[in-house]
């Protein structure tokens, strides 16, 4: 296919997503890890040395390859009066897909992670029910779990894009407080109700094994609703640093609810109003009020390839590749531009469009050497649209800094740098 | 309904419903009778209604000198902090810049004070400090806020009657689609 034959969809260079169904982009242009083919052309290949010898047999357990061992989380100097506290990153604009692996999740940590030995682990069910339960590890195993894909946000993500100068970061240091899983458990009201709600029962109160003995309250028609117990997570029993043996798994909401080292379910009439739902968590708005108990979590995209600190090292076409996901419904739609919001095209969403999960989305753009801003704009299942991040602060404020959805701007300039704008 | 009429209530119509399927089925009421007073040492729950609040108490005047062994080194000796997060004193949720938003001038109740401080400080020993401790630093903290005087003991009745500054500052939004 010649370059004269892709149609083009939006400004500057954006070209129809059916060029990715079977058509092909090959010969069109070379992305920036090609520049060692380049090197290559004209070489005569040889037999490589590992194809002489064999290698190393199974293992009991995997690892990556020493090759690609820099892809890391991040995470940020930790504050030696309160070595527990802190968070790490997902390396986003390394990733493809739409599922995390569990050793790059982000984490978020109150008080470190504890060491728990499952055999003495409890979780208790009491307050307004008719029998207050305790269960063991090896109890739950035994009940009927489900086993779904959703993301899981901090609604701290993003919360330097409400300051007023735009951070020099990447994907991962500014977004990267998202991941996604499958996570398998047991859904919360077959627990509740064996132990037997109270009518006047109107909250959960639950409180996790940590050092910070961390809590959030819960609305009971939220917890009876798609919240579980997760025992697993991409098949493998739960991280420590994701709250081994079990966590409270609440699909679509700030991921502090989602309580790790789940040890304590307390039913009320009223939320207990911890520390990490009044002092932490909670939106104050530009009237000085604040918001309390604010759990989905926005209908976002983040373009992860080209991205912050990247570099364009030739002019030709790139898959504009990101993710996109809404705490209130499935992907419907990912909108692409190249020159800073005036004209979008539609991107191929790739990923199943599940509730409450990422979706993978790509788009080819042709780079031609001039500056362009990239961004995505995600809409949902139930018609939210992803706000500009003008609108957002505007609308919010900036007292608080959770919950950011707003569009993200990469600035490419004609060197070919990347770099996190406000446009 | 008992645990083990209930127990056989379901395994019965689990069988007529399922029968054929694996025993698991029958899996489904395994957790373990336990008694509220059995969870007394386990329940750290302290909500604004007072229920969760233990015996003892104490003064500011007491808390001051736990707080400056235990709390300043992250907290400072005057609450001012050592950043923005671990500054408990001072601000004001009307100031016309941007608000500073400590214990004094946002939480909207004293009990978050004494859950917290008694399930999670200090950050470096959590729960190695006795009722009446916490008592008296939650004291010495609502007082160095000016909220209560440094010769109010403070235990369970007295922090029900505290009121702080911003308790009308939160709007419940946990009904919002």
């Amino acid at each position: 296919m010649s370059k004269q034959e892709l149609e083009k969809v939006a400004g500057n260079g954006l070209i129809n997503r059916r060029h990715l169904l079977g058509l092909g982009l090959a010969g069109v242009g070379v992305a920036a890890s090609s520049s060692l083919l380049g090197a290559d052309a004209g070489m005569n290949l040889e037999i490589p040395s590992w194809s002489k010898q064999p290698g190393p047999g199974a293992s009991g357990y995997g690892s990556r390859s020493k090759f690609a061992d820099d892809m890391q989380r991040l995470s940020g100097n930790p504050n030696p009066l309160y070595p527990g506290g802190g968070a790490s990153r997902s390396p986003l604009h390394q990733l493809q897909g739409s599922i995390t692996p569990n050793s790059l999740h982000f984490e978020r940590h109150h008080a470190g992670i504890p060491d728990i030995d499952p055999s003495r682990h409890k979780l208790v069910i009491h307050g307004l029910v008719r029998q207050p339960l305790v269960f063991s590890y090896e109890d739950l195993l035994r009940y009927p779990m489900v086993s779904k894909i959703y993301f899981l946000e901090c609604s701290g993500n993003s919360g330097t894009l409400f300051g007023p100068n735009p951070a020099d970061g990447t994907a991962q240091s500014i977004h990267g407080l998202v991941s996604g899983a499958e996570w398998t458990g047991i859904p919360l009201y077959t627990l509740l109700d064996e132990a037997g709600v109270e009518p006047e029962a109107q909250w959960i109160n639950a409180v996790g094994a940590d050092a910070a003995s961390m809590g959030r309250s819960i609305p009971l028609n939220r917890a009876m609703d798609d919240v579980m117990i997760a025992l697993f997570q991409n098949g493998e029993p739960v991280r420590p640093e994701q709250g081994y043996p079990m966590r409270l798994f609440v699909p679509g909401c700030e991921g502090n609810i989602s309580v790790k080292w789940l040890t304590q379910i307390k039913l009320s009439t009223e939320p207990s109003h911890f520390r990490d739902e009044t002092s932490k968590y909670t939106d104050t708005r530009l009237d000085r009020k604040s918001l309390q108990f604010t759990y989905p979590m926005g209908t976002k995209s983040v373009i992860t390839s080209p991205s912050g600190k990247m570099k364009l090292e030739r002019q030709g076409v790139y898959q504009v590749s990101g993710i996109a996901w809404s705490g209130r419904g499935s992907i419907r739609r990912v909108e692409v531009s190249a020159d800073g919001g005036r004209t979008w095209a539609d991107a191929m969403i790739q990923s199943h469009q599940s509730e409450k999960a990422l979706a993978r989305f790509l788009i080819p753009w042709e780079w031609s050497g001039g500056d362009a801003i990239l961004q995505s704009r995600a809409t949902d299942s139930q018609g939210n649209v992803q706000p500009t991040r003008t609108s957002l602060v505007t609308e919010k404020g900036n007292i608080s800094t959770y919950h950011f959805h707003g569009i993200q701007s990469w600035a490419v300039n004609t060197a070919g740098d990347v770099a996190n704008v406000y446009a | 309904m008992s645990t083990l009429r209930k127990r056989i209530t379901l395994g019965a119509l689990c069988f007529s419903l399922c029968a054929g399927i694996s025993s698991a089925v029958f899996a489904q009421s395994l957790g373990s009778p336990i008694s509220e007073s059995q969870l007394r040492g386990f329940d750290l729950i302290a909500p604004p209604d007072g229920s969760g609040y233990p015996g003892g108490g104490g003064t500011a005047i007491q808390g001051k000198v736990i707080f400056e062994s235990r709390c300043s080194a992250c907290h400072g000796m005057k609450g001012e902090g050592t950043s923005a997060v671990t500054r408990l004193v001072g601000g004001d949720m009307q100031s016309e810049k941007r608000p500073i938003r400590t214990v004094g001038s946002y939480w909207p109740h004293a009990s978050t004070l004494f859950d917290y401080v008694q399930r999670a400080m200090p950050a470096d020993a959590p729960k190695s400090l006795s009722s009446s401790e916490v008592y008296q630093v939650i004291a010495y903290i609502l007082n160095m806020n000016g909220i209560i005087e440094a010769s109010l003991v403070l235990n369970r009745d007295s922090l029900q009657q505290v009121e702080m500054p911003n308790k009308d500052g939160f709007i419940d939004s946990s009904q919002a689609l």
